[in-house]
């Protein structure tokens, strides 16, 4: 074997560089197949979704909001940026992790199964991080949590050796601080 | 009444009536308002409405393919060669797969094309139903833009929606997919200048001021500058080819170009360089690596042209003008990046470069040419001549010799006779060259051939064929007799897939695992079977007298050209190495041409 490391195109993805994590809000046009092409950019060249919502926002305007959580390199990032802003059906593409005034956002639902000090304890903890128990039945709780990401990841470390059952998340919702719309 | 009240009551006049159209009709209407004049179409179940309607209307010209993917690659024979847009029409199903090939083939090339499908009735969409497939999500990679009509309402908006996106920004593959109901539905029709888009298309064509400024700044410095254009240019038109003549005249830089963009610059000029990356040019594959300022224009930094990455142009300033924003930095970061229409942008630098007092020392490129003079001597496109055999590379300096004066277009299937084609015939103007580059589809060149005959019936349009590839869409010669289409088709014969022979020759230990073809057909008797004219030639010194023959034939022509069987496509960057690190044909000959790529490059593409 050659000792030249291999630099073709088809192996860009072996450079190492450093990785980040990155939001992007994707406005789009509201039309059938519109989730599908985004996505399907993104399994076509490669790059990984970490968390995904989508939902129409703006009825009047027919314009749904996708924010999509996704991780790469400095150019990997601004190719994906450029990638989703080529579609056609694509209004714009905000950087929320980039703008220090993006906030961001998930909803959680944890399932925590104990008895005795543990369920205490788990019950203690969820009110420290202002979570609402939606259910319970004498042996579990449900509880509701919102929050950054990172706090539900938090949050998550502590119920599991708490008696952690199940976790639902909704993935990142995301939006810039102050009164201008996008 | 004043021409004022004539205007008014005219355009008043279809608006009070009120014209309901059923969606096929608005098919028809929309593709004569769009400024079509031919399409390329099979038809089937579930578009016969539409073929109905085009019974009835004289302005279109239909031309009936052997095969959808031949539908495909003759609109982008036409549309390259015109500038305008192909238009293709084919039913559901397997017509709409079939043409998948050719889309892609369009999209990687940046080709316009309008494509209907038809599709089965709105109400048994999903249901599996016969000739049924999910078109738009087939096709939903392989097109710039696709939808699905299900409401005849939607219909004349996305027609003229369909052509806005199709020929404008980079250019591409627009879909759109009918269901048989819709076809039949009726909805008032919207002209083309009255619709509103549905959606916030609006790609950018001028560029930047402050960084055309700073290229211009950097070109005006250069002392070994290098224009390295492609496709983009002769996308922008007729004028951005004469733009860029003028800058390179101007600034006194060396021209390349990728297979996409040759004739862009007349290869007549002493300017001129020969095409850039993996078959191209000695001189224009060293110039790239030895540059100091490379101006990108409407070119992409393809792999078949960077060759190895980490060692590509090391020391130089890339200028990188392209109007699709994501080509910019996809591949190699650009020190200026100009987001714009090659011609536009192309146009505002040379003003700006003719007002800043142009070049500061009229010698400032002379070492430049002279070092690109030496690169010259070297002849990288040497071959061994014989007189016994006819050399692939002979047969093609022939042929563009005896159609020099003539008004002549080139199409090529894939392989070594298209690279061959691309470094032996020299072309001076745009839009006469149409090849496969981004995707590399084997049976282009055949139904290109038809679409570039279809635009140009009085020239000359010849396909230089390998026999393997021209296998692949044969059945178009069919389409070539039935509209009286002299198109030539002029197979380099050397009885192996040429290409993937040389590869198992340089990779693969000479291990020529199926690409010898055991058994062709008898293309003479092939040619007469279609109802077109064989010619077979084996000897060197018969072969002006027969391509004059073929000239001079005014019908199809199917020319068997027997050539040397095992001939390499040289010069070569083999896999992993760089630009300055070529395999020349003189070089070949003299060491085991199976042991000049290490490794490391044998696991490339």
């Amino acid at each position: 074997m050659s000792d030249i490391p291999s630099t073709s195109a088809y192996d860009l993805s072996a450079a190492i560089e450093p990785e980040h994590r990155a939001t992007f809000a994707v406005i789009v046009d509201n039309e059938p197949g519109v989730l599908h092409r985004v996505v399907g950019m993104f399994a076509a060249r490669g790059y990984n979704i970490e968390s995904l919502t989508v939902a129409e926002t703006d009825h009047a305007a027919h314009t749904s909001r996708i924010t999509i959580v996704t991780r790469g390199a400095d150019h990997v990032l601004a190719q994906i940026k450029a990638q989703l802003e080529k579609m056609i059906q694509v209004r714009q593409v905000i950087d929320v992790g980039a703008d220090d005034d993006g906030v961001e956002r998930e909803l959680a639902l944890f399932k925590v199964a104990g008895a005795g000090a543990e369920r205490i304890e788990a019950l203690r903890v969820s009110e420290i991080f202002r979570a609402h128990v939606v259910d319970t039945t004498l042996t579990s709780f449900i509880f509701e949590i919102t929050g950054a990401p990172s706090k539900i990841d938090k949050f998550e470390r502590l119920m599991r050796p708490l008696g952690l059952v199940e976790v639902s998340r909704t993935g990142v919702l995301s939006i810039t601080r102050g009164a201008e719309r996008v | 009444m004043t021409v004022h009240q004539a205007i008014e009551t005219e355009t008043a006049a279809p608006a009070a009536s009120e014209l309901l159209l059923s969606g096929a009709e608005t098919v028809v209407r929309a593709l004569v308002d769009n400024g079509v004049e031919v399409l390329f179409g099979y038809p089937g179940g579930a578009v016969l409405p539409i073929y109905d309607a085009l019974f009835h209307e004289p302005r279109l010209k239909h031309v009936l393919v052997r095969h959808e993917q031949g539908a495909t690659h003759a609109a982008e024979g036409y549309a390259r060669s015109t500038g305008k847009c192909g238009v293709v029409l084919v039913t559901s199903g397997p017509g709409a797969t079939n043409a998948v090939t050719g889309i892609v083939d369009a999209l990687m090339d940046s080709i316009p094309l309008v494509v209907i499908t038809g599709q089965v009735p709105t109400a048994l969409i999903g249901s599996d139903a016969f000739q049924e497939c999910d078109t738009v999500g087939i096709t939903r990679s392989a097109t710039k833009h696709n939808v699905l009509i299900r409401d005849v309402n939607d219909l004349s908006r996305a027609m003229h929606e369909a052509f806005h996106i199709a020929t404008s920004g980079r250019p591409g593959p627009v879909l759109i997919d009918i269901p048989k109901d819709v076809q039949f539905a009726k909805a008032p029709y919207q002209d083309k200048h009255e619709v509103k888009f549905a959606h916030a298309y609006a790609p950018k064509v001028d560029g930047d001021a402050a960084r055309i400024a700073e290229a211009v700044e950097m070109i005006a410095r250069a002392r070994r500058p290098i224009l390295y254009t492609g496709g983009g240019v002769i996308n922008a038109g007729p004028g951005a080819s004469q733009t860029l003549r003028d800058f390179a005249h101007a600034t006194g830089a060396p021209v390349t170009s990728t297979l996409m963009g040759l004739g862009a610059f007349p290869q007549a000029d002493p300017q001129w360089l020969g095409m850039v990356g993996m078959h191209g040019a000695y001189e224009a594959n060293h110039a790239m690596h030895d540059c100091d300022v490379m101006i990108c224009v409407g070119a992409r930094f393809d792999d078949r042209v960077t060759g190895r990455l980490d060692a590509f142009s090391p020391g130089s300033k890339k200028i990188h003008i392209d109007i699709d924003p994501s080509s910019i930095g996809k591949i190699v970061r650009a020190d200026v990046g100009i987001v714009g229409d090659a011609g536009r942008v192309l146009k505002a630098m040379l003003s700006v470069f003719q007002a800043s007092g142009e070049r500061r020392d009229p010698n400032q490129l002379k070492d430049w040419w002279a070092q690109i003079d030496q690169w010259r001597a070297r002849n990288g496109f040497a071959y061994k001549p014989s007189s016994e055999i006819i050399k692939p590379q002979y047969a093609i300096q022939r042929l563009a010799a005896l159609t020099k004066d003539r008004d002549v277009y080139i199409t090529t299937e894939v392989g070594q006779h298209q690279m061959w084609a691309a470094q032996f015939f020299p072309f001076q103007e745009p839009n006469r060259w149409m090849t496969s580059g981004g995707l590399g589809t084997m049976g282009y060149g055949v139904p290109a051939a038809v679409g570039v005959q279809i635009a140009h019936p009085n020239s000359l349009v010849i396909d230089i064929a390998g026999e393997a590839s021209v296998q692949m869409t044969m059945q178009e010669m069919s389409t070539a007799i039935q509209y009286d289409l002299p198109i030539k088709l002029f197979i380099l014969n050397n009885e192996w897939m040429g290409m993937v022979r040389q590869w198992q020759q340089l990779l693969h230990g000479e291990r020529y695992s199926h690409s010898y073809s055991e058994s062709l057909p008898d293309f003479v008797k092939l040619a007469e079977a279609y109802g077109g004219v064989g010619i077979r030639c084996d000897k060197p010194d018969e072969l002006d007298a027969k391509i004059m023959q073929m000239i001079d034939t005014p019908r199809p022509v199917i020319f068997d050209c027997r050539v040397a069987k095992t001939e390499n496509c040289l010069p070569m960057i083999p896999s992993g190495k760089a630009h300055n690190d070529m395999l020349l044909g003189d070089m070949a000959a003299a060491e085991d041409i199976g042991s000049v790529i290490d490794d490391a490059g044998k696991r490339l593409v």
